[in-house]
């Protein structure tokens, strides 16, 4: 029988494992030195503010795996060796393969500041991390002050988190607006202003010089670069982006890039060897996205498109249209299709852009600028229907229908504030256009003819 | 795991710490019980209808303040900080000492009212005299241990739901649902049955006398609402009394089918239910704790169909009893009456079979047959064994055991003394034959289910967390599947909690209802289709 062997539990693997098990009788094995058994890596930043508990952010029950006859080992992997199909696990014990799926994630990036592996220094990616985290930061009495460094998602996550224990936060971005690297300005502003209504010391423009340590070797103050200020701290998150964990792979033989180097199939130059989810790295960015997406998402997707190739079907990796979602301490964020922040925007894109006068929501729709195919929508404190973008997108519709249908999309629990009506008049008034907006239809929605 | 330790102290660290105001709310509340535990020691007040508006007024500011201490100083949004590091919400030490607490409370309320001053002859004592004043401002009579109860179960819906809704302030579909809870315990379930008394021997009545009536508690909730006593109580109160009757009828076999068709089972259960009500506001802080495991699972759908079935025999059992046998004197006697529930019952199961059997699960169809076999078994050796005797045991044997078991120890007890151990829904998931037949109508036959959004779950398990029904919600999200389980109450908390707008309730079209797409949106369109296919 074939032996299919998976190094990672997370999502990408996982789901590989659960589709090669839906489509053979393959052994599979997982192998993991993080956790036992597969857990929702998002969910971390609950553990530790107290909304569940870790074994809750475990989406399968202990008996799953046996009964789906997936093999969990729990040990890490020193090294890959290709020509016998074998892996050498905790420098000691081996493992055959006939089939390898690389899975490994991410690690968080340090880009090489004094004092970045001091005690009291973490990332925030692994259960480990948040098990250091307990240690660095159980309360505010043990970590008078946190200072974090990298504006991104996982940042203002880790913000949040030391701020439910009442920690105080200094938050250092190197842009000089949140995640304006990803968001158009107006959603970073609005982001901006939300951090500091939580009480987060937001510095913009501001970059980590180095971190300083006591005498015993843990940090106590970080220098920043532009003013040289000192300020004292028990603790420093490092969450300017993550990178592909594979240092593990170095002697293999296997391509690596800055991820491990993949085809459309997702398999590497080694023959039997495939890479999915954060780590996998692709040859050629697929369209607009980049090379190595570190989503949830698409970790997924690789799992569900490498488990039909292992299992005789060999099938390219063609992710559909590109989604997110994030929450930004109490804003909820969606996005469809592209929108493109200031920088990285495209000569054809225009975007429109509506704000509610008082509350923290608004909506960036972005087309194209002569034929004005509608290409990507962002909304911030309204959900959407993934669906309806999905198939307004696939059907290439114009933005003035978007506009015109929005309230088919509204995802809103029932009885919420609709705000459909403000947005299109917005839209009238940027456009010179007479657009009313459409009431919503069920039959639309859901797609029935008669 | 979590380096947090679990003692008893209220002190601590944030966010399971209390605040200076938390702490003088929570004595204020304890005052406010302590008035009524000293009543229940036999201390006499001087001033009773005083002593009653301090105490309920201590208790709902208590609450009140600490609410408005907790929420008021927060943005918007979720407050589910440190709720897994508080012993209260946590099945930690105070969670079980308001638990045994709780039981308590119901064991003396059920079993020995007299320690709440029940007398058997002349006048009241204790806690149940210091509500006195209250009862005679309403209806006109003394108090009995149920109007305490009713009135401590009102105030508890009242506060804690002004509470909810402040937590929730976000959240419009659950500030209205709130507001409908509330409106429906003060109104129809304490207010209007008291007033209502007051019309008893009135010529309106024809000089009748009803029931205790509360018009929103249905059959089989309600499972004496057809006894002999009521049923001779309503006839005998004029139209007003038929036409209570005939609406004791249509709210199970017309009403609620309509309104579960269109809304689900919500529109009853996290609406307008009392049960519902109190799990909801006061209960709301131990949602997270009902058992999410497929054995759960398991055990919830037997025990509480089996609790229908038990509801069915009994209540049948009963109105037999008091059934005449001439045809002359009544249409309905005991044979046709039988025979009417072996063909309605017949029917349901032969409906289902055909049109839906392809929804039910093997075990469903197999306790369904089984369930229907000992019932027509059961009618059938009436026939044949004669008077007295229908279902082997006496009517008032069944009736005494249903009212004892589930009426007593199983949504008393059990359902609201274990809140703080096994969560706030366990009568209404184990134990209520309402929630169970409407779950059976709302998992076949509605327009109601919650919509998961294409691809955008990230398996947090938020919702299965603090789903009070222990559904497993992020299962069916993760799949991209909609969720249509018949215990859902529609409380609409997994949709608020969700951190990635994953989840909505809403009605719709029956088609496509159920989505069993195994592979997510957000993929390619060919693989979609391939994997669908196998």
């Amino acid at each position: 029988m074939e032996t299919v062997v998976i190094i990672g539990n997370g999502v990408a693997g996982v789901t590989a494992a659960r589709h090669i098990r839906k489509h053979s009788d393959k052994r599979i094995i997982i192998v993991s030195a993080e956790t036992d058994y597969f857990f929702s890596r998002t969910a971390l930043m609950y553990v530790y503010m107290g909304h569940m508990k870790f074994e809750h952010i475990q989406p399968y029950e202990n008996w799953f795996w046996e009964k789906n006859r997936i093999e969990l080992v729990r040990a890490f992997v020193n090294k890959v060796d290709t020509k016998n199909k074998q892996l050498q696990l905790d420098g000691s014990r081996t493992l055959n393969y006939d089939t390898l799926i690389i899975a490994s994630g991410s690690k968080p990036n340090k880009f090489g500041w004094p004092g970045q592996d001091l005690h009291g220094v973490q990332g925030l990616y692994s259960k480990q991390d948040l098990d250091l985290l307990e240690v660095n930061a159980p309360n505010k009495e043990i970590c008078k002050r946190a200072v974090i460094v990298g504006g991104g998602l996982i940042g203002i996550e880790l913000a949040e988190m030391l701020r439910s224990r009442d920690i105080p936060v200094t938050f250092l971005v190197r842009e000089n607006s949140f995640w304006n690297g990803v968001l158009p300005d107006g959603e970073s502003q609005i982001i901006n202003e939300h951090i500091k209504e939580h009480h987060i010391d937001l510095r913009l423009n501001t970059n980590l010089k180095e971190i300083k340590a006591d005498a015993s070797g843990r940090v106590k103050s970080v220098i920043i670069e532009e003013t040289g200020e000192e300020l004292s701290c028990d603790m420093v998150g490092l969450t300017a982006g993550v990178t592909p964990n594979i240092d593990f792979l170095k002697d293999s033989g296997i391509e690596l890039g800055r991820g491990v180097r993949v085809n459309r199939q997702l398999q590497t130059n080694i023959p039997d060897v495939y890479a999915v989810g954060d780590c996998a790295e692709q040859h050629e960015a697929i369209g607009n996205r980049r090379p190595i997406e570190a989503v949830w998402y698409t970790g997924r997707m690789m799992g569900e498109t490498v488990a039909q190739t292992i299992c005789g079907n060999p099938l390219e990796y063609k992710p559909g249209h590109w989604f997110n979602s994030a929450k930004f301490l109490d804003i909820e964020y969606q996005t469809y299709g592209w929108v493109f922040g200031s920088k990285g925007k495209p000569d054809y894109e225009t975007q429109f852009h509506w704000r509610h006068n008082s509350e923290k929501v608004c909506v960036t729709i972005s087309f194209h600028k002569n034929t004005h195919k509608f290409l990507g929508i962002n909304t911030f404190g309204i959900r959407m229907r993934h669906e309806i973008f999905d198939r307004w997108l696939t059907e290439g519709k114009g933005v003035d229908f978007v506009v015109e249908h929005l309230k088919d999309a509204n995802f809103d629990p029932e009885f919420y504030k609709k705000y459909e009506q403000d947005i299109v008049s917005k839209y009238n008034t940027d456009h010179g256009k007479h657009i009313k907006p459409k009431n919503k239809s069920l039959k639309r929605i859901f797609n029935l003819t008669n | 795991m979590s380096t947090y330790d679990r003692s008893m102290a209220l002190t601590g660290q944030p966010p399971k710490q209390l605040s200076r105001n938390q702490k003088l709310a929570t004595l204020l509340g304890f005052f406010g019980l302590a008035v009524i535990l000293l009543a229940a020691f036999n201390v006499n007040f001087p001033n009773k209808g005083l002593w009653l508006s301090i105490s309920l007024g201590a208790i709902t500011m208590g609450i009140l303040w600490f609410a408005w201490d907790m929420y008021s100083k927060k943005e918007p949004g979720i407050k589910n900080d440190g709720v897994w590091f508080k012993s209260i919400s946590s099945q930690g030490f105070w969670g079980w000492m308001a638990g045994i607490a709780l039981t308590g409370f119901y064991i003396v309320l059920y079993f020995y009212p007299e320690y709440l001053g029940l007398a058997a002859k002349g006048d009241n004592t204790g806690i149940i005299r210091l509500f006195d004043p209250l009862s005679r401002l309403l209806s006109g009579n003394p108090a009995s241990q149920w109007f305490v109860y009713g009135t401590l179960y009102t105030v508890a819906i009242l506060a804690f739901g002004i509470k909810f809704i402040w937590k929730y302030r976000h959240n419009r579909y659950e500030k209205i649902r709130t507001f409908s809870v509330m409106f429906f315990q003060l109104g129809f379930a304490f207010i209007i049955p008291e007033l209502m008394a007051r019309l008893n021997g009135s010529s309106v009545l024809n000089g009748g006398s009803l029931p205790y009536y509360d018009l929103k508690n249905m059959w089989p909730l309600n499972y004496y609402n057809f006894e002999g006593y009521r049923v001779k109580a309503f006839l005998s109160s004029g139209d007003i009394g038929f036409a209570l009757l005939i609406f004791g009828v249509a709210s199970v076999f017309i009403i609620s089918p309509i309104l579960t068709y269109k809304y689900g089972k919500r529109w009853y259960c996290s609406w307008v239910c009392g049960c519902g009500g109190l799990a909801e506001t006061a209960g709301d802080s131990f949602r997270q704790l009902s058992d999410k495991s497929v054995k759960a699972w398991n055990i919830e759908r037997w025990v509480v169909h089996s609790v229908v079935v038990f509801v069915t025999l009994m209540t049948t059992a009963v109105i037999y009893s008091y059934l005449g046998t001439d045809t002359s004197k009544y249409w309905l006697t005991k044979n046709t009456f039988l025979i009417g529930v072996a063909v309605l019952l017949t029917t349901v199961f032969a409906l289902v079979m055909i049109f839906k059997r392809e929804q039910l699960q093997k075990d469903a169809k197999y306790g369904a047959i089984g369930y229907l076999v000992i019932i027509l078994a059961l009618i059938a050796m009436h026939f044949f064994s004669g008077e007295g005797n229908v279902f082997l045991f006496k009517s008032g044997t069944l009736r005494k055991s249903y009212s004892f078991l589930i009426g007593s120890i199983f949504s008393g007890v059990i359902g609201t003394g274990f809140y703080p151990i096994l969560g706030n829904r366990v009568w209404c998931r184990f134990g209520c034959p309402m929630a169970a037949i409407l779950g059976f109508q709302q998992r076949l036959f509605s327009k109601f289910r919650i919509t998961t959004n294409g691809g955008q779950c990230i398996s947090c398990g938020n919702c299965s967390t603090y789903c009070e029904m222990g559904i497993d919600v992020r299962a069916y999200a993760q799949k991209g599947e909609n969720i249509v389980r018949s215990s859902c109450v529609g409380c609409g908390i997994c949709s608020a909690v969700c951190p990635r707008g994953v989840l909505k309730l809403e009605n719709g079209p029956l088609k496509g209802r159920i989505d069993g797409n195994q592979v997510l949106l957000g993929n390619d369109v060919d693989l979609m289709t391939l994997v669908n296919k196998n």
